[in-house]
């Protein structure tokens, strides 16, 4: 009996405010896809991030005769020196850090190259002299590499020592300046969104004041009142929220696993599984805004 | 059950107090009028009586509760003890006279089977009986006021509160309202009625309170409009010579 009066005159708010109502799915179906993609471009983040750490090297570059960075003076580094730091990679000190190591000469720089650039101009103008001869090393933590550096980087015939992360760490920050901005507009709309839904319960209550003031008049209990007016918050919002998980889901689905992962097969991507991960977030979080904005505007017709 | 301990109102922005200092007791079973002019603090004690506002100071007891003690969780089922009818009946216009006092029942929770046992017997009590499918825009005001009395007593109130129930009908009209009053109040039911129809309270011969400038100037059982008494003034209160009471000049 009373939750089909409640929920009748659920139904009668949402019709009276058609328009308002949709204005409310629309604000937080834009803005719950933005809060989504934001979770998932972060995501995306730590998944590249652990998967390319992972793989990150670090370079120990001898001097070539045509360097003069570091401690080279336009001498190649002589074998003597190249042993002397195999010495220091093996020694107690550093032998701990080191999960592996590999010398690469100048003809199997050269042949990398070649493969790498193949096609390209640049390809046919470099001869292996040009190469420069290196240590890989694979770090036990990837975040060490400081210490290689340290111990490295002075000694006769070295001219750098390289984390290959500083360079991937240039494209993460790209890829968290724009999940950052995705959370902040995200973040506005959200705002946009729990003012709007303020407004539209406000304007229902309006357009139902007779019926509240008798409410109040009679003894109505200030739940029974404003629960009406929350479920109509949250319907709407909902609509909104359902909408933002089909459209991240879509993106995945389409996007991300149709186009973007065909097209950059070396690269894992995030799936289906993540999507999914989100669209219960997204529920939780329209929901929720809805309630408190709605629970807010209601309030001052329910103050004695 | 009902008792003003020198009760001020002073609304805000205003300087002069609503109500200054009123102490007045009303027993169980009374019926009451409520004269003065307009602005003389009336509606101001109805509304103390339900709660809807608070006094500036002193205390008001309602059906053994303190009002300034009573929790905002607890006001609503407070409320459901008293009755209220207003001048402008403030009936619901897309509902029909079944609908707009069932609706009272349905908002407290009341069953389904009360509110067809309830709503049919309150309504041939205000002798409405075959008109609870019309819409108020269909009666006419004696008849919407009588379906405004049927939504305030359907829940069989301890207290009924009428505001110029009277105030937008005809003599006759009002008198049909005034003898259904009469009735609830032979019930049991306590009214507290303001009142500005001089015929009415003349005729009925009740307790008379009367209000000047938000102060209780009389308070005569049995009275009229117009007292016949020596009114019994308090000494502090000057009354305008040039008052808007025809009654005293």
């Amino acid at each position: 009996m009373r939750l089909a009066l409640v929920l009748g005159e659920v139904g009668q708010g949402l019709r009276r405010n058609l328009s308002m109502v949709v204005s409310v799915v629309l604000v937080t179906f834009i803005s719950l896809t933005f809060v989504g993609t934001a979770i998932l471009l972060q995501a995306q983040i730590n998944q590249m991030k652990s998967y390319w750490y992972d793989r990150a090297q670090v370079a120990v570059y001898f001097c070539t005769d045509f360097s003069s960075v570091g401690t080279c003076n336009q001498t190649a580094a002589t074998p003597e020196q190249v042993a002397a730091v195999e010495a220091q990679l093996d020694s107690a000190t550093l032998a701990p850090f080191i999960d592996a190591y590999y010398f690469e000469d100048r003809d199997q720089a050269f042949e990398n190259f070649q493969t790498q650039f193949e096609g390209n101009a640049i390809a046919s103008l470099v001869t292996p002299e040009l190469m420069t001869e290196a240590y890989w090393v694979n770090l036990v933590d990837p975040t060490q590499s400081q210490i290689l550096a340290d111990a490295l980087s002075g000694l006769a015939g070295v001219e750098s020592v390289v984390d290959q992360r500083s360079y991937l760490d240039q494209i993460f920050d790209i890829l968290n300046a724009s999940s950052f901005t995705a959370i902040g507009i995200a973040a506005l709309m959200l705002v946009a969104a729990a003012l709007l839904i303020a407004t539209t319960i406000r304007l229902s209550a309006f357009s139902r004041r007779r019926e509240l003031g008798i409410m109040r008049l009679v003894g109505a209990s200030n739940r029974f009142i404003q629960t009406p007016f929350v479920i109509e918050g949250v319907v709407a919002a909902l609509i909104g929220s359902i909408l933002a998980a089909g459209a991240v889901v879509a993106i995945v689905e389409f996007f991300v696993q149709g186009y973007l992962s065909q097209t950059l097969p070396q690269t894992s991507f995030v799936g289906l599984d993540d999507a999914l991960l989100v669209v219960p977030v997204l529920l939780g979080v329209g929901a929720l805004l809805a309630a408190l904005s709605a629970n807010v505007a209601i309030s001052r017709y329910l103050r004695v | 059950m009902i008792r003003f301990d020198e009760v001020t109102k002073v609304y805000r922005g205003t300087a002069k107090p609503a109500l200054n200092s009123v102490s007045l007791e009303v027993l169980s079973g009374e019926f009451v009028f409520m004269v003065g002019a307009s602005g003389s603090g009336k509606s101001s004690m109805l509304r103390l009586v339900l709660k809807e506002d608070r006094p500036s100071s002193g205390a008001i007891h309602v059906l053994g509760q303190d009002l300034n003690r009573i929790s905002s969780r607890k006001i609503p089922y407070f409320r459901r003890n008293l009755g209220v009818v207003f001048q402008d009946f403030r009936l619901l216009p897309n509902k029909t006279v079944f609908a707009n006092v069932a609706f009272t029942l349905q908002v407290i929770g009341k069953s389904k089977g009360f509110i067809h046992e309830a709503v049919p017997d309150v309504l041939a009590m205000v002798g409405l009986e075959g008109k609870a499918e019309r819409f108020p825009h269909e009666l006419s005001g004696g008849e919407q006021q009588r379906v405004a009395i049927a939504r305030a007593v359907v829940n069989k109130p301890s207290i009924l509160l009428a505001d110029e129930p009277t105030g937008n009908l005809d003599p006759t009209t009002s008198m049909g309202i005034m003898t259904l009053l009469e009735r609830i109040n032979a019930n049991g039911t306590t009214v507290i009625m303001a009142t500005h129809d001089a015929g009415i309270v003349d005729r009925l011969q009740r307790r008379v309170v009367e209000l000047v400038g938000g102060r209780v100037v009389r308070d005569e059982r049995g009275g009229g409009y117009v007292t016949q008494a020596i009114p019994h003034v308090q000494p502090d209160i000057v009354i305008p010579a040039a008052g808007p009471r025809e009654g005293l000049r």
